[in-house]
């Protein structure tokens, strides 16, 4: 029963993981790829982990997994933000489909 | 006070990394939480006492489901458009105002925005958060305030504040 879990759980996180792939290659610019890279690739890592949790029970390796998804969740929302704060700084336009730009104000 | 608490959060934490009940490693443990808690201390929330209302851990774990939930449905929006053969994108920073006034509070609603479909926080200079939205879905400030931070700023302000 736990093996089931645990490999529902796997499959799952592996396709959010390629939707996210797929999404880095075909979303137009860096902010856009950004977006894909956070949220599929996150929550798909945090699905295997889980299922890697299920699979070793309350056990050494269980509880490790179990300890990283916070910490993934932490890392991965900072280094995004850090990311896309410095492509801005960096003088990276946004692209061509973008309507709006509040932050060109802030920080002249 | 607040030495103590980052002492023993990064204490549990290392237990339960290494996950070994033996003195040797509660020794080497113990090194590490204390100079962690004297390089990261003066960072921490500086009214520990909170820890002890336990009010606060009842909003925590609804504040977790509402989080997790918000977090599927993100990664179902990014699917959808992925997939989608137009793409359908409309992207843009929006600047967007917050009542919180921590920063630690700050700090958490940007990274739960971060997670929330179609949403990454830019940067937050004083009261304002600039968020890049993948599809702005209305020009109303005060619309699209209530979109992006409604779903969580009350449970924050009840959290930490």
């Amino acid at each position: 029963m736990n093996n089931m879990i645990s490999l529902i759980f796997i499959t799952i996180g592996i396709t959010f993981n390629l939707l996210g792939c797929i999404g880095i290659i075909r979303l137009p610019d860096t902010y856009n790829r950004l977006q894909a890279a956070t949220k599929c690739v996150t929550l798909g890592c945090c699905s295997i982990l889980l299922g890697v949790c299920f699979h070793f029970g309350f056990s050494d390796a269980g509880i490790k997994a179990l300890v990283a998804i916070p910490i993934l969740f932490f890392a991965s929302t900072v280094g995004a933000h850090a990311l896309i704060r410095g492509t801005y700084h960096f003088g990276i336009k946004l692209g061509e489909r973008s309507i709006k730009d509040d932050y060109k104000e802030a920080v002249k | 006070m607040r030495y103590v608490a980052v002492f023993i959060l990064s204490l549990i934490f290392w237990l339960l990394l290494t996950f070994r009940f033996t003195v040797p490693n509660l020794i080497v443990g113990s090194v590490a939480a204390v100079i962690c808690s004297a390089i990261f201390a003066r960072y921490y929330f500086h009214n520990v006492y909170k820890f002890l209302q336990p009010h606060r851990y009842f909003w925590f774990i609804i504040y977790l489901f509402i989080f997790v939930w918000e977090c599927i449905k993100a990664n179902f929006d990014v699917a959808y458009r992925v997939l989608h053969p137009a793409m359908p994108i409309r992207p843009g920073i929006v600047k967007v105002k917050t009542t919180l006034k921590s920063d630690f509070a700050k700090m958490l609603l940007a990274n739960s925005i971060t997670m929330t479909p179609g949403t990454i926080s830019v940067d937050i200079i004083d009261d304002n958060l600039f968020i890049h939205w993948i599809y702005i879905r209305s020009e109303d400030p005060e619309v699209y305030t209530g979109m992006i931070t409604g779903a969580f700023e009350k449970y924050i302000k009840r959290i930490i504040e």
